[in-house]
């Protein structure tokens, strides 16, 4: 009976986990990929691990301190290259080792055994707390609210940010809160798959859908179908097969999006050679 | 005819380097303004302090409220800006150019969509409606654009460089649209091409550092001399023609 209970536990957390994490990582990666700052969102990760580590030292939260890190360090290399005094590329990879250094050292220094560090690196649905879950549900509805209220505001900033600041004081604002919101994002997500991985959950997803759309909108919904089926289908699978969480759910996030290239190029290819 | 804008001893500069120095100009109702002289000679930064993107370190831009209303001006930036393989239809866009009429939270309207439809059809986009700009010509993005450019249906339209991107089959039909636009709008034309523009504007106004303005299309050869702009002669014949004159 206790079994069961602790069982059914598992599987609402997972599915819980899955929704929530599907619509973040739909909402911020469409952002990302779209806007081509997938490397800085990888920089943002890694510096967030320095604030894990502090987390630990100093006996808070570490998610806390990763979020602080993940914030500062997105608006530091956003409000960095709006001046143009950094090549940005450097700067992200200097911040990106520079993050993952604080966090080992901390961590190190930490007095006694650090259990959770493996499930910070790599994930683990095991150690996902139900403040983790409901941390994630408050985030997707405040990226619904935001992306649903502002979305053609968003969609033009960062299509074309010169032509913004032509009709629009707020470019700026704008800039920053959405970058905030996806490093916040990204840092929630961590418990879910990882510093490691975290960023391919929000970077698959709308490449799948990009495959076939190429609407904004369409490729967050995809998106956020995409990476639920591939977070819920590797969740199930790590289970069964009694593999880490993370890696499953990229692998399958991966499977998806080569299968769907592969039907779209034939279905593409079938249509051709009937028209010749 | 009453002014739109202006700007009364106005300087401005740029990472430091004073680019425009000194500068008395303004712009009319239906003025067809081509904007020539040398490149880095400030002909963008003018663009740029009217459209606010640059505050003028001297002197001040006065804008006619009652006919500039908000951020009534229409612009078509040199092609570079935006990233082509964006993901954004053509519609959206074009519809992105309707933000200058809008504030921050109102939404796009079925009456903008279909002005959108309109445009598209009239810019001889129709059937991209859907398409990203990495599927069009460099003539088709630009004529997306213009179409985002005037959408707004603003009361001043600045374009910078568009001969540079213009296919030579959408040439004259692009021109003949800015002759009818000017009707219900003022136009600003960047150019360092005079020729290009010569037989459409109506008047021209040389930067180059300085600005000076001639009230009509034609220029002496003497006036392009005194104000170092590039040295080519205009004139009006029965077919409009540029003669080149020798360097110096």
């Amino acid at each position: 009976m206790e079994g069961s209970i602790l069982q059914y536990d598992f599987i609402i957390k997972g599915l819980l986990g899955a929704v929530f994490a599907s619509i973040t990582a739909g909402l911020a990666g469409t952002y990302i990929v779209s806007k081509r700052m997938v490397f800085l969102s990888g920089g943002i990760t890694h510096a967030s691990f320095g604030g894990i580590g502090i987390g630990y030292y100093f006996g808070f939260n570490p998610v806390l301190g990763a979020a602080i890190f993940g914030i500062l360090s997105a608006l530091g290399v956003e409000y960095l290259s709006e001046r143009q005094k950094i090549r940005e590329d450097s700067a992200i990879g200097i911040l990106w080792a520079f993050g993952m250094a604080i966090g080992i050292i901390f961590i190190f220094l930490t007095p006694g055994y650090t259990p959770n560090l493996m499930s910070y690196l790599f994930g683990s649905i095991l150690t996902v707390t139900n403040a983790d879950i409901i941390a994630l549900g408050i985030m997707s509805v405040v990226l619904i609210l935001y992306f649903g209220i502002f979305y053609r505001t968003i969609l033009y900033i960062s299509f074309d940010e010169s032509f913004a600041r032509t009709y629009s004081s707020y470019v700026n604002i704008f800039k920053y809160v959405t970058t905030a919101l996806v490093a916040l994002t990204i840092v929630l997500n961590i418990r879910m798959a990882g510093v490691v991985l975290v960023l391919s959950l929000l970077t698959i997803p709308p490449n799948i859908a990009m495959i076939f759309t190429k609407v904004y909108s369409k490729i967050i919904l995809w998106s956020v179908l995409a990476g639920f089926i591939g977070t819920a289908a590797g969740y199930a699978i790590s289970y069964f097969a009694g593999i880490p969480v993370g890696a499953t759910i990229i692998f399958t996030l991966v499977i998806i999006w080569v299968v769907v290239k592969l039907i779209f190029q034939m279905v593409k290819y079938m249509k051709k050679d009937k028209r010749s | 005819m009453a002014n739109l804008l202006e700007m009364r001893s106005l300087s401005a500069s740029y990472d430091n380097n004073v680019v425009l120095e000194n500068v008395d100009f303004a712009v009319g109702e239906n003025d067809f303004i081509g904007v020539i002289g040398p490149n880095g000679g400030g002909k963008t930064t003018l663009l740029k302090v009217i459209l606010g993107l640059i505050k003028p370190v001297k002197g001040k831009i006065i804008f006619n409220d009652d006919l500039l209303k908000g951020n009534s001006i229409g612009y078509l930036p040199q092609i570079s800006t935006g990233d082509a393989s964006y993901p954004v239809t053509v519609t959206d866009i074009i519809l992105s150019g309707m933000m200058i009429r809008k504030r921050l939270l109102s939404r796009m309207s079925a009456h903008d969509k279909v002005k959108a439809r309109e445009i598209i059809e009239k810019l001889g986009l129709s059937g991209m409606e859907r398409s990203s700009l990495s599927e069009l010509s460099g003539g088709q993005i630009q004529r997306v654009f213009l179409g985002r450019a005037i959408i707004g249906n603003p009361k001043l339209l600045l374009l910078d460089e568009p001969g540079n991107f213009v296919d030579s089959t959408f040439e004259n039909d692009f021109y003949a649209k800015l002759k009818e636009l000017n009707n219900r709008m003022a136009i600003l034309m960047v150019s360092h091409d005079i020729g290009m523009i010569s037989s459409h504007v109506k008047s021209y106004a040389c930067v180059n550092r300085s600005l000076h303005y001639h009230p009509s299309s034609e220029i002496s050869n003497e006036q392009l001399l005194a104000y170092g702009c590039p040295i080519q002669l205009i004139t009006h014949g029965e077919v409009p023609h540029t003669v080149l004159k020798t360097h110096s």
